[in-house]
């Protein structure tokens, strides 16, 4: 078993509804809770374990917004889990990797030897926490069937998240990987990450008026607009000198 | 890299500490203090051993729950961490039994040879304690070979100059020790500039590769917390240009320079003005290393960076 997430850019509208599902499920869950230092304050800040970026791909007018959930990507050679020195940092055999906190002595060497910010302390408990793809739920046979997955898939409006065991390749992720061509982030260091994010499809170019790229003198009902509007600003203008001076 | 006082001042510490011993061990054998007493081999053994106790107690101080850190004995085949942990600890016994050897039998085969197997402990638990930043792949100013080099050639700059201070104050033949010094700067200066340079060239993962969008920039809109995270606490601290450059002047200047400077002055060493002059350069490189193990961290780029923002590491 090789169980892990996909994360589909291109339907992700980074509403952040994952990461908050995640919040909720776990503070109460098994790992919890996920501390939250000066939640009411001016600098509020806690233990996530899925956090969400929103990244722009090219200029204008050919950008993209791309918004990037990450969490753990369950590595198959998990550096974490090797550079652990009192075994709290383990690898299940269905591929899950999760925190003993009765065992972590919060010395964050495995939170350095990740490359996805996937591992953070919690301050209050000094021990590292991290995603444990909700190991308290899908397995949870009180559950009827369809809820036993990751509380961040379940929560997901757009569907952009997908669970399953990549290890068959019949499976629902297995199958969306083949199709769109999933992709994991930097395979290069070595460590095997099993989540893939599928990239962002093909979009027809949209071609843009000039005026709406603002690099011509607007002519037209925009141009009459724009002189209305000119108007009404010198108007108001010259109403508040005039009350300056009498005053 | 957030600089930890506590890590800085632990590598900083036992290091000098395992300095001092490893060159101690030589000391008589190698003639680099041929009329050394096996008293003051013992006095100066203690003092090495209180260093590295002194370091090692502070290492404990960055775990947010020391409750657990007699586990980290329990990794020993995977974790660089605890492979450090398990030698620190069985390097009591071995330099305890050599110290006592040395008292009560002096100048034997037996004190020679335990003084040899602690030393080359003492260079197997520091390289142990250089790999935990070494092997780590998601820091390129780290995981590279020069560093457990430098790490250890560090550490043998700030012994070699405990040593000398040791040696000028009970009057013994420095030559040969005061030589290697000379030495011993030189060649850990030159790496030191070849780190700086290998450090200063662009490589690794930049944020294009690292989230696959190849084929057109990538900027970061908003990266989606509103306040500092455990990441950009540990991870994102980022000291000046300017003051970085400075610092790599200071260490150069108090941990090289400075104690170059002081050995030639007082050449040939055994002077009047040797001891203060000894001291002077022990405690400057002190804190030049203090200053080289602080950009160490400080100069250290996280790879999760990039997902925060940066564009390389």
């Amino acid at each position: 078993m090789k169980l892990g997430l996909v994360i589909d850019l291109d339907t992700c509208v980074g509403c952040h509804a994952c990461a908050v599902a995640c919040k909720q499920w776990n503070t109460s869950g098994t790992t919890g809770p996920l501390s939250d230092l000066e939640p009411y304050g001016a600098e509020p800040s806690g233990v996530w374990f899925n956090r969400i970026r929103h990244y722009e791909a090219d200029v204008y007018p050919n950008s993209k917004t791309v918004n990037v959930p990450m969490s753990c990507m369950h590595c198959e050679d998990a550096a974490c889990v090797t550079v652990c020195p009192t075994g709290a940092s383990w690898k299940r055999d269905d591929g899950i990797v999760l925190v003993d906190q009765s065992k972590c002595m919060g010395c964050n060497l495995c939170a350095w030897a990740c490359p996805y910010g996937a591992r953070e302390l919690d301050e209050e408990s000094g021990v590292m926490k991290k995603c444990t793809l909700c190991v308290d739920r899908i397995y949870d046979e009180n559950l009827p069937e369809s809820q036993r997955q990751p509380a961040c898939v379940l929560t997901c409006p757009t569907s952009a998240r997908l669970f399953g065991d990549f290890d068959d390749p019949d499976s629902e992720v297995s199958r969306a990987v083949a199709e769109r061509g999933g992709v994991a982030q930097m395979p290069e260091l070595g460590y095997a990450p099993v989540n893939r994010y599928l990239p962002p499809r093909e979009k027809p170019e949209v071609t843009v008026s000039e005026e709406t790229r603002g690099d011509s003198t607007p002519g037209g009902a925009a141009g009459l607009i724009g002189k209305w509007m000119k108007r009404q600003k010198d108007a108001f203008d010259r109403f508040g000198k005039r009350t300056s001076g009498e005053a | 890299m957030h600089p930890a006082l506590s890590v800085i001042f632990f590598t900083v510490t036992a290091g000098s500490g395992y300095g001092l011993l490893i060159l101690l061990a030589f000391a008589r054998p190698a003639g680099l203090l041929p009329n050394i007493s096996p008293d003051q081999i013992v006095f100066t053994g203690l003092l090495g051993l209180v260093l590295v106790t002194a370091g090692l107690l502070s290492s404990t101080l960055h775990l947010a729950n020391p409750r657990n850190a007699w586990r980290a004995f329990t990794r020993f085949r995977t974790s660089w961490l605890s492979r450090e942990a398990v030698f620190a600890v069985a390097f009591y016994p071995l330099a305890i039994a050599w110290l006592a050897t040395e008292w009560f039998t002096g100048n034997t085969f037996a004190s020679n040879l335990l003084g040899f197997l602690s030393a080359a402990l003492a260079v197997v638990v520091f390289i142990c304690t250089a790999m935990i930043y070494a092997s780590l792949k998601t820091i390129r100013q780290w995981n590279t070979r020069l560093v457990p080099v430098l790490f250890l050639l560090l550490a043998l700059v700030v012994g070699a100059l405990l040593l000398m201070c040791v040696g000028a104050l009970s009057d013994l033949i420095l030559g040969r020790l005061a030589g290697l010094t000379v030495v011993l700067i030189v060649v850990t200066a030159v790496l030191k500039f070849i780190y700086f340079k290998v450090i200063g060239t662009p490589a690794g993962p930049t944020m294009n590769s690292a989230l696959n969008f190849t084929q057109a920039s990538l900027r970061l809109l908003d990266v989606g917390h509103s306040g500092e995270t455990f990441h950009t606490r540990e991870f994102g601290h980022q000291v000046a240009r300017a003051r970085l450059y400075w610092a790599r002047v200071v260490c150069f200047a108090l941990a090289f320079a400075v104690p170059v400077l002081a050995l030639l002055i007082s050449w040939p060493v055994g002077s009047e003005s040797g001891l203060a002059l000894m001291l002077l350069a022990a405690l400057s490189a002190y804190v030049g290393v203090f200053v080289e193990r602080w950009l160490f961290f400080a100069e250290a780029r996280h790879v999760v960076n990039l997902y925060h923002g940066a564009q390389s590491t």
